[in-house]
């Protein structure tokens, strides 16, 4: 099933002369973890702010094309309504911080409260979450006191607390050390696996090769690559347009030249097939 | 400009103790990483270096100022600091004002000021948008922004709070450019960072911190090796270097030459590596 449907997307900012996203089609099937990734610039949250309804409902500008997100045409469809399927996390997780709550207990029932669900359980979906996130002990801390990697984990957190059916996340793991990151990608997975939709923009490319069942790579407002990501993430075509690759691919093509990578064998992208591929190759 | 950590303790107003006991000498021109996980008080420990915070116990000495007695403001002659969210230090109506504003405020004079906006946004390739407003930048330029602003001020310390945080690799390439044009001109280099492959090409002394103390102090290529008191703070080993265990090379390897070098040598010498010599085998997955 198809829950999220962009069909022809031409997006243009206020006061913008160039549009940011050109002619962009793609589908999302339930339960699928897409990853999304490209240069600074690319529009890659212009993209994530359309599906999650932001266009056309909060930036203006002029946007052609459609978006549907569980069937629903998100250009006549309100906020309200839309949020109750689709949950964003910010880039930055400093903006999304409410402001408005003392504690972090509170930040992460701040949507709950706001679409009226009752009391035992909001506290029940708040603690199971926080229990996930690994944020319990943060509780009772006041979300401007966290450090950055904890800020975006109860982000992460409050948008997890909706269970929306698509869940679009634009750079979650940007603060985050190493553990931490590895730690958020096997949340989301479970996540999909369990049903839910997942739009992950990511620059973390070895990890989404071992977790995104399909990658996107976006460049100047259109999408170039699409496929699994062991196809997509060793592309030459990526290095052409300046595309960050793991140490692992950069080293092989650079061994493909000194004959200590068979030209013929794919490029690796995790430290798995890089240990295979340089295991089996003679001098 | 030497810095000095006597015995530092910090806590938090509320009871969270964010650094708990850390000495360190910080010489002259040195470029160190500061690395470890969330929470372990990398940014903390920073905060301390520009008088942004005051030791709870123990001392910080920045040349001859004690931090303790010396203002945020006076201290900014010395140490310049990135923050890790460039929209916390961006304020003015034009890129160049921005950058401007630091140099202004230690009182330089107008042409070195000219001087120090080119130069500063030279080095961040954003000499072409001196009239544009930081906020019609995307957040990877505003971050170029925020980095200029503080090369502009030429203190002989300069701090970056994870600069490379959702910059793709041509920015990432930018800001490595900056920290050996620092290097050159014999400024020291402190950042706080997450992407250890970045460290690792980047710096040459590593400070891994966990729970408010410090882990591992050294040459790179040393701390790297570490693999177990690493994974105590969350980090992992470099990719490559990664790659180098597994395959048995010898030494701690960071870059795809130093790589291509060990491993070459390597299966000259060492058969046993590749059972299969001449041909390739049928990949197991």
């Amino acid at each position: 099933m198809v829950v999220v449907d962009v069909n022809e997307l031409t997006y243009t900012y206020p006061a913008s002369a160039k549009p940011v996203l050109s002619n962009v089609s793609l589908k999302v099937t339930q339960g699928e973890f897409l990853a999304i990734i490209g240069n600074n610039g690319a529009g890659k949250s212009t993209l994530c702010y359309a599906m999650a309804g932001f266009i056309p409902h909060f930036f203006r500008g002029s946007m052609h094309g459609s978006v549907h997100v569980a069937g629903k045409d998100t250009h006549v469809t309100s906020l309200y309504d839309i949020v109750q399927q689709v949950g964003l996390a910010f880039q930055n997780p400093f903006n999304q911080i409410s402001g408005a709550k003392f504690t972090v207990y509170e930040e992460i029932a701040f949507g709950l409260e706001n679409t009226g669900v009752p009391r035992p359980q909001m506290m029940e979906r708040v603690e199971k979450v926080m229990a996930l996130t690994s944020i319990t002990e943060l509780a009772d801390r006041s979300p401007y006191s966290l450090s950055g990697g904890q800020q975006q984990r109860v982000a992460l957190a409050s948008i997890l607390v909706m269970e929306p059916k698509v869940l679009v996340l634009d750079e979650p793991t940007s603060q985050l050390d190493p553990v931490g990151s590895r730690e958020v990608f096997q949340v989301i997975k479970e996540m999909s696996q369990r049903g839910m939709t997942v739009v992950m923009v990511e620059h973390k490319v070895e990890w989404i090769a071992q977790f995104a069942d399909r990658v996107i790579a976006l460049h100047d407002g259109q999408i170039l690559l699409e496929g699994k990501p062991a196809d997509v993430l060793a592309s030459p075509l990526l290095e052409e347009k300046g595309f960050g690759l793991s140490r692992y691919t950069q080293v092989a093509r650079q061994a493909v030249n000194r004959d200590l990578w068979p030209a013929d064998r794919p490029l690796p992208v995790t430290l798995q097939e890089a240990v295979e591929g340089f295991s089996r190759v003679s001098g | 400009m030497k810095i000095v950590v006597e015995n530092l303790h910090f806590s938090y107003p509320g009871g969270v103790d964010a650094i708990r006991g850390v000495s360190l000498v910080i010489e002259t021109g040195e470029q160190v990483a500061l690395i470890g996980q969330n929470g372990s008080g990398k940014t903390t420990l920073v905060r301390h270096f520009n008088g942004l915070l005051k030791p709870t116990q123990g001392k910080v000495l920045v040349g001859d100022w004690d931090t303790r007695e010396s203002t945020v403001a006076r201290l900014a002659v010395r140490v310049g600091y990135v923050f890790q969210n460039p929209d916390e230090q961006l304020f003015c109506k034009t890129v160049q004002d921005e950058v401007a504003f630091g140099p202004r405020n230690l009182g330089y004079a107008a042409s070195k000021i000219t001087t120090l906006v080119n130069d500063a946004l030279a080095m961040v390739e954003l000499l072409d948008q001196k009239e544009t407003n930081p906020y019609d930048l995307s957040p990877t330029w505003r971050k170029m922004v925020a980095l200029a602003s503080v090369v502009a001020m030429d203190t002989p310390v300069v701090i970056f709070d994870e600069p490379t945080t959702g910059q793709d690799a041509a920015s990432v390439a930018r800001i490595a450019n900056v920290i050996a044009a620092l290097r050159e001109r014999g400024k020291t280099v402190i950042a706080i960072t997450h992407d250890i492959d970045f460290c690792a090409e980047n710096f040459e002394r590593i400070i891994a911190l966990g729970l408010g103390k410090i882990l591992l102090d050294g040459p790179s290529q040393e701390v790297l090796g570490q693999e177990e008191t690493l994974a105590l703070t969350f980090v992992d080993p470099p990719q490559l270097t990664r790659l180098g265990k597994r395959l048995g090379l010898p030494g701690v390897i960071s870059n795809p030459q130093d790589f291509l070098e060990a491993y070459q040598s390597y299966i000259n010498t060492d058969t046993s590596l590749h059972p299969g010599a001449g041909e390739r085998q049928p990949s197991q997955s």
